[in-house]
């Protein structure tokens, strides 16, 4: 299995910070892959995913995608990269509240000729973006609707849509069923991770709730790979 | 791009409310600096279309400003007048072609009356070497008829055949009335945005027969010459305020200014219209220089306000941005977006400036005319105003792309989840 993503030996710390806050030796994540990656607050999750979309550029070491070090490309190129190949879905506040529902899933195929050639693939982008709304249980007459008029649960199921239109490589979950309760929960996930393998993108989730863990090919807890995090879980739990 | 046009549109209409006072506050700074410069531009150009084609102005000598402003204006009043043998002398002088007199002094109902030959209407010019054209009737030609300018006419409801009286001295409280000897109007001036039209015009022998029986500013007790016995009398006046002189050869202005100053019977002198009008627009442009001055802080002031509104309104739509970028949007993006939301803004501002400013003047200028006889016309732009609409345009630009490096930024600060 290739890897879609590679992390070694990185590094990074926000300027002004004493201490770096990640610092990772080895992380592979193969194509098609689905990892679930979990550990408490402050241990560096979201900084990660930054760095593993590109946003963020390692201190140290190497972060690449598909074989291509994100260091090594300019700003521009990285945000051609990222969109390219990467779909990323947030907590919470993931849609344009102005935008239709479609409008918002067809984003990336905006900024990207290549998320838009992949999205035509089998017929328009629209076609496959209808086809993904479908999938999500998101029911035609809403498709035209304002996406602040939907509800969290909707909302978050739109959001994985669009993070999947266009078959990326990858795709970045940063504890996306935080604000849902548990059914909600559960149907999130059911039609993430299927369209997931439909589209053969790999998927990085991150949450603090290890219950859905077992949903996922493999688990990982981020204290244990990440030493920076340790060293502050050691820092914290030193009666000193 | 058009993609990136249509969100920004998109966005924009989400927060339109806020977004409209903006486009307020730059419109009515658009129009503060347009209607100032408009204002501007037509007091200087009614100023100093106030007389031309007159080479010279003669007095009794005085400030060049101050002879100015008495015998043009109509504003003050002569510390001294020239003797009637001194305008003859001059009408002599080889090199003038003619001689113009003045007698000022009187009023009525508070515009001034001004005494001039015929020859006044053949020979005065304003503006572009424009003549006085009479809208109504004709010139004066018998004793006591009045010719009087177009705001004089307007503002009191004169009809040409109605009779008029004149009052001694000048202001709009007038004890002293020649109430004894009434004048007609026969003819009433067309409209020239100058002092003209705020003068009520007699020939000089009226001007001296209603004071024949006066002496210091008040009625010889027991001296009474009634209108019909002036028949008789020597009507040539005595002395006159000033007098405008045109020559047969401009080259030769300067040589009658000395030929004045030097003249032995009495202490004269001429002034080149055109220097004086500069000299005393000098004085007063001062106040115009301050007005500009204010209405450029004006607009700075409310540029200010635009960039705190775009950066205020950054922090709400710090969540927008990290959504675009997650969705494929680079930086770039994101920064074309705020530079293009800023120019759509401030060029909305400035086209509803421009036609409130269009508009304000079409309304009002019938009402500035008639109370300050400020001639505004709506014309076309001049090239000042687009200069200072074009430097609206750009410094509105310009202080929006501030808030788009501070989107830069946040986004390099946030990665994709900022901290709200």
């Amino acid at each position: 299995m290739s890897s879609v993503l590679a992390i070694e030996a990185l590094r990074f710390g926000w300027p002004g910070a004493p201490s770096p806050c990640i610092d990772i030796e080895r992380l592979h994540v193969g194509a098609g892959e689905t990892l679930f990656l979990h550990g408490p607050s402050g241990c560096g999750k979201s900084t990660l995913l930054s760095l593993m979309a590109g946003v963020l550029v390692a201190d140290a070491g190497r972060v690449s995608l598909l074989g291509h070090d994100w260091a090594a490309l300019s700003g521009a190129a990285r945000d051609r990269s990222r969109v390219a190949h990467v779909g990323y879905i947030f907590q919470q506040f993931n849609l344009l509240p102005y935008l239709s529902v479609i409008d918002n899933v067809l984003l990336p195929c905006r900024f990207s000729p290549r998320r838009r050639a992949q999205a035509a693939h089998d017929g328009a982008p629209r076609l496959q973006a209808e086809t993904l709304l479908q999938g999500m249980g998101l029911e035609p007459d809403l498709w035209r609707r304002p996406a602040m008029k939907l509800s969290v649960g909707q909302q978050q199921r739109v959001a994985a849509a669009r993070a999947l239109i266009g078959r990326p490589e990858l795709v970045i979950a940063d504890e996306p069923t935080s604000a849902l309760d548990e059914a909600h929960r559960d149907a999130f996930l059911d039609v993430l991770l299927d369209a997931c393998a439909v589209h053969r993108s790999a998927l990085v989730f991150v949450s603090h709730d290890r219950r859905m863990a077992a949903r996922f090919q493999r688990e990982l807890r981020l204290p244990e790979i990440n030493r920076a995090a340790r060293n502050m879980d050691a820092a914290a739990g030193d009666p000193a | 791009m058009s993609a990136l046009f249509a969100i920004a549109w998109r966005s924009a209409w989400n927060r339109r409310f806020t977004l409209l006072l903006t486009v307020l506050s730059i419109a009515l700074s658009t129009v503060l600096l347009l209607g100032v410069e408009r204002i501007r531009t037509q007091l200087r150009d009614s100023f100093s279309s106030a007389v031309s084609g007159t080479d010279l102005i003669v007095g009794a000598r005085t400030g060049s400003t101050q002879l100015l402003l008495y015998s043009v204006f109509r504003i003050g009043a002569a510390t001294n007048n020239m003797a009637w043998g001194s305008v003859q002398a001059l009408s002599a002088h080889e090199g003038v072609d003619w001689v113009v007199p003045l007698s000022l002094g009187d009023s009525h109902r508070g515009f001034a009356v001004l005494a001039s030959t015929p020859d006044y209407f053949a020979h005065f010019r304003y503006g572009d070497r424009q003549a006085l054209v009479l809208r109504e009737g004709k010139p004066f030609e018998a004793l006591f008829d009045a010719v009087v300018g177009a705001d004089v006419a307007q503002r009191l409801h004169y009809r040409v055949g109605q009779r008029i009286t004149l009052a001694h001295g000048t202001g709009e409280l007038t004890v002293a009335e020649h109430a004894d000897k009434p004048f007609t109007i026969v003819g009433i001036l067309a409209r020239t945005g100058t002092p003209v039209d705020r003068t009520v015009h007699i020939g000089l022998p009226a001007m001296e027969a209603i004071h024949l029986d006066w002496r210091g500013g008040a009625p010889l007790p027991g001296m009474r010459i009634p209108a019909a016995q002036l028949g008789g009398l020597d009507l040539t006046p005595r002395n006159v305020t000033a007098a405008l002189v045109g020559l047969k050869n401009r080259a030769a202005v300067f040589g009658v200014q000395r030929w004045v100053s030097g003249y032995a019977g009495e202490p004269l002198m001429a002034v080149l219209p055109g220097v004086a009008l500069d000299e005393l627009w000098g004085v007063i442009g001062v106040g115009e220089s301050a007005l500009l001055a204010m209405s450029a802080l004006v607009a700075l002031v409310s540029l200010a306000g635009l960039v705190a509104v775009v950066l205020a309104g950054l922090d709400q739509r710090r969540r927008e941005l990290a959504v675009l970028r997650a969705a494929g949007a680079g930086l770039r993006h994101v920064m074309a977006l705020l530079a293009i939301e800023g120019a759509l803004v401030t060029l909305a501002g400035v086209v509803v400036g421009a036609a409130l400013a269009a508009l304000g003047i079409a309304l009002l200028s019938p009402w500035l005319q008639a109370q300050f006889g400020l001639a505004l016309a709506l014309t076309a732009p001049t090239a000042n105003e687009g200069l200072w609409v074009a430097a609206l345009l750009l410094a509105g630009w310009l202080a929006s792309l501030l808030p788009a490096l501070r989107a830069y930024r946040l986004s390099l600060a946030d990665g994709l989840s900022p901290r709200l």
